[in-house]
């Protein structure tokens, strides 16, 4: 049965600035189709993808094509309308007291999510097709990768706590699966379980979270649970911060913060648009999407969480910089800008910026996707993910150095590409918010991201040819989502330019103005720009983009050495990773591998298998007994007495049986006569 | 006439029979007793019809029963002794003799 319930909290007592939405109409009731189409793709590829003409990719990009229109089409509604708030559900089952439903939620922050992750999705799905010409399981490649977007979906629409951790969960198991995808190197698949483990230690924390959630509310709907934070009730406002430490630890996992962010550098081994895919719109902006959805909670109830938010974004968007410039492989490079830039959205999470911080998802998505996209092309030129592999590539390929240098721009923060506003907005946040500290290494952080990213420009395209062949320019399958994806790194950032356009916030705000009123969270986000912090985020910008000229650009030229800025103390720490890698292996896995891995086993062989030994020679005595003693003699003989019994006594009786008709007829007629005496008796 | 004289005459006749099915060794004959068996069973439907319709303790709607019986059993016993002597002529045809107590291939 399916029951809108649309409004419902707009229908609500709410006070304040408080506003009605429109329900979408029949385009948001028919919204649960984003989540299912790309999940019939996925089965249907799985079962016959094999005998179409393309092998099943034909489907994969349909059904993010069709995710991409839908949800496009969810946006400009509600963009043109007067905004959707519209959820949707299906009851699966009850369980105890708790029902438990199949929902969808379309508000501005998931018609974003949706188009956002159908637009890098079909960028990705369409680059594959050519990136993974020749390679090996294609059609299983699509299947997993179909997956994957349609997993994110799911977790995007969530309308309650448990759907949400089934589209969680179903985005660890694609990513395993796709960074797993050469498994034939154990390098690949070592990595792949790495990912994979890593985000169940922080799952463990989101389970618990939403479990006590759940009991606290009665319910496992998120609707139910703002509105209970937003009437302030008291019973959840007692277990809020443990809610919310628990479900920012499981985001932690998703979206790669310190200090579980070590298996997204290595979730590299994969095909290169599933990094593009992971690093954009799906997987690592899952933690940001459930903190932002969660907000309310954190903002009202968990403030000190929220300060933790801060923090470790804030480290996270730090540390994460700073390793992206001493590595060599191009992909690496990327996977840590990827790190400092989810710590940027979560330190304006963290510092109450919830229009930033998804902004900066926003437009983030769509140039790291084209980095991505762009790094893949290098590589499928030059079949190397080095850098010092590369080099002089822009005269090889004009399409990928041009609109590789839009995407480095838009994340260097370079003014007017989409980059620039996001930015400046969670650094005018972080003003506002009156964290001086945070400010200033955000500001150093975007001088370091300018900084890599000319070093990996300048490393990759400019100077002599260092590696093997002839490199070529990709097909125009791979080039040309990479334009489409340049073209919205340019434009992303004018959805939302303070004062001026405020379509952006509008969007992701819908939900709470509703709930909330605007004022309790929008007074905190910037509605004019910040001029100082502008400029100062500009010219960090500059300074790293002139810094790296300074330092690659003749380098890149005379190749004689790749690292020229090295600075004695700092690098060896950068080039270990701060030995949090070391650490964990040292410190975790080893213990594990070790003494308990082998206390463990003799417990087993000593301990456990003795016990089993026991209990079967015990049962194989009782055995012996049961079948010598009950078995043979007393059943079988019990049996054997009987039947020879019968055969006996049927020998004797069978005489009886004469042939001769006539004593049959005496014996009849005696039988009669000694009825009617027995009558006869019964009688008198 | 009493129905007891039935009875006696019934009784009687029931007895010749059953001594003549017991005791004749000819097949035959065997099914000539078994006749006047039935025709006994046959004196006394009919003596009990009678006397019951003489003394008027039949319901409505079943007067004569009895006789009708009878003439039932006739009907009958007219069919059993048609199949009764062909099974006789024709073990006589295969084993030249209709002695019961040679006809005992039926045994253990």
């Amino acid at each position: 049965m399916v029951n809108g319930i649309s409004l419902m909290l707009a229908e609500s007592n709410v006070e304040g600035l408080a506003r009605d939405f429109g329900d979408g109409g029949l385009l948001a009731e028919g919204a649960w189709l984003i989540v299912v189409v790309p999940f019939v793709a996925t089965l249907a590829i799985t079962l016959f993808g094999k005998r179409l003409p393309w092998k099943g990719a034909e489907l994969a990009v349909g059904a993010v094509v069709f995710a991409l229109v839908y949800g496009g089409a969810l946006l400009l509604t509600s963009w043109f309308g007067d905004g959707i708030v519209h959820e949707g559900s299906v009851k699966i089952g009850e369980f105890g007291g708790f029902e438990v439903e199949w929902g969808w939620v379309v508000d501005g922050l998931s018609s974003m999510m949706f188009f956002v992750v159908g637009l890098v999705s079909t960028a990705c799905f369409v680059y594959a097709v050519g990136y993974m010409k020749g390679e090996v399981r294609w059609t299983a490649f699509f299947a997993s990768f179909t997956l994957f977007a349609g997993a994110m979906l799911m977790l995007v629409s969530a309308a309650n706590l448990i759907q949400l951790l089934i589209g969680w969960e179903l985005v660890g198991v694609s990513s395993y699966l796709l960074i797993g995808h050469y498994w034939e190197e154990k390098e690949n698949s070592s990595a792949a379980i790495k990912a994979f483990i890593v985000n169940k230690i922080a799952d463990v924390g989101l389970v618990i979270g939403i479990i006590i959630a759940a009991i606290t509310v009665g319910t496992f709907s998120i609707s139910e649970i703002i509105q209970r934070v937003v009437e302030s009730d008291s019973e959840l406002d007692d277990v809020a911060a443990i809610i919310a430490l628990l479900l920012f630890v499981g985001a932690m996992g998703k979206s790669a913060q310190f200090p579980l962010h070590v298996w997204l550098p290595d979730a590299m081994a994969g095909p290169t648009p599933v990094s593009a895919l992971m690093h954009a719109a799906t997987m690592v902006t899952a933690g940001v999407y459930l903190v932002a959805r969660m907000f309310p909670l954190f903002h009202e109830m968990a403030p000190g969480v929220l300060d933790l938010v801060l923090i470790i974004g804030t480290i996270t968007l730090v540390i994460a910089g700073l390793l992206a410039i001493v590595q060599d492989d191009i992909k690496r490079v990327l996977a840590y800008s990827t790190l400092s830039q989810l710590g940027y959205m979560t330190a304006a999470l963290g510092a109450g910026a919830y229009t930033a911080g998804l902004f900066h998802l926003f437009t983030h998505a769509f140039f790291k996707s084209l980095l991505f996209l762009g790094a893949g092309s290098v590589i499928h030129a030059v079949h190397s993910n080095n850098m010092s592999d590369m080099g002089g590539l822009r005269k090889y390929m004009p399409r990928t150095f041009w609109t590789f240098i839009i995407g480095s721009l838009a994340l260097a923060g370079i003014a007017p590409l989409a980059g620039f506003f996001s930015k400046d907005e969670i650094l005018a946040s972080f003003n506002e918010a009156n964290q001086p500290i945070v400010l200033l290494l955000g500001l150093v952080t975007a001088f370091i991201t300018a900084l890599y990213m000319a070093r990996a420009v300048f490393l990759t395209f400019f100077g002599e040819y260092k590696g093997q062949g002839s490199p070529h320019e990709s097909p125009a399958i791979m080039t040309v989502p990479m334009m489409v994806l340049a073209g919205f790194a340019v434009v992303a950032g004018l959805f939302n330019v303070p004062g001026q356009i405020g379509a952006f916030n509008e969007w992701v705000s819908t939900r709470f103005v509703e709930t909330v009123g605007a004022s309790e969270f929008l007074g905190e986000h910037a509605t004019s720009f910040d001029v100082p912090v502008l400029l100062l985020g500009l010219l960090a910008g500059l300074a790293g983009i002139y810094l790296g000229y300074r330092l690659y650009y003749p380098d890149a030229a005379t190749q004689k050495e790749r690292d020229r800025l090295y600075v004695r103390g700092l690098w060896p720490v950068l080039e270990n990773k701060y030995y949090i890698d070391d650490l964990y292996m040292e410190g975790v896995v080893n213990p594990i591998k070790g003494p308990i891995a082998r206390f463990i086993d003799w417990t087993n062989s000593y301990i456990i298998d003795y016990v089993v030994n026991l209990v079967g020679m015990f049962t194989r005595v009782v055995g012996k007994v049961v079948y010598g003693v009950l078995d043979q003699r007393g059943i079988d003989l019990a049996i054997n007495e009987v039947s020879a019994g019968a055969g006996f006594l049927g020998g004797k009786l069978r005489y009886i049986q004469t042939g001769k008709i006539q004593q049959y007829a005496t014996w009849l007629f005696l039988g009669a006569v000694a009825l009617v005496i027995g009558f006869w008796i019964k009688v008198t | 006439m009493t129905l007891s004289q039935f009875l006696v005459l019934s009784a009687g006749l029931f007895s010749i029979g059953v001594y003549g099915v017991l005791i004749r060794r000819n097949a035959v004959l065997i099914l000539l007793s078994v006749e006047v068996m039935l025709a006994a069973v046959n004196i006394n439907l009919v003596a009990f019809g009678q006397y019951l319709e003489n003394t008027g303790r039949f319901a409505e709607g079943t007067a004569a029963s009895g006789q009708v019986f009878a003439l039932f059993v006739i009907t009958v016993a007219a069919a059993e002794v048609g199949i009764g002597l062909a099974i006789v002529l024709l073990i006589f045809r295969n084993r030249s003799s209709v002695n019961v107590d040679e006809l005992d291939a039926l045994k253990w």
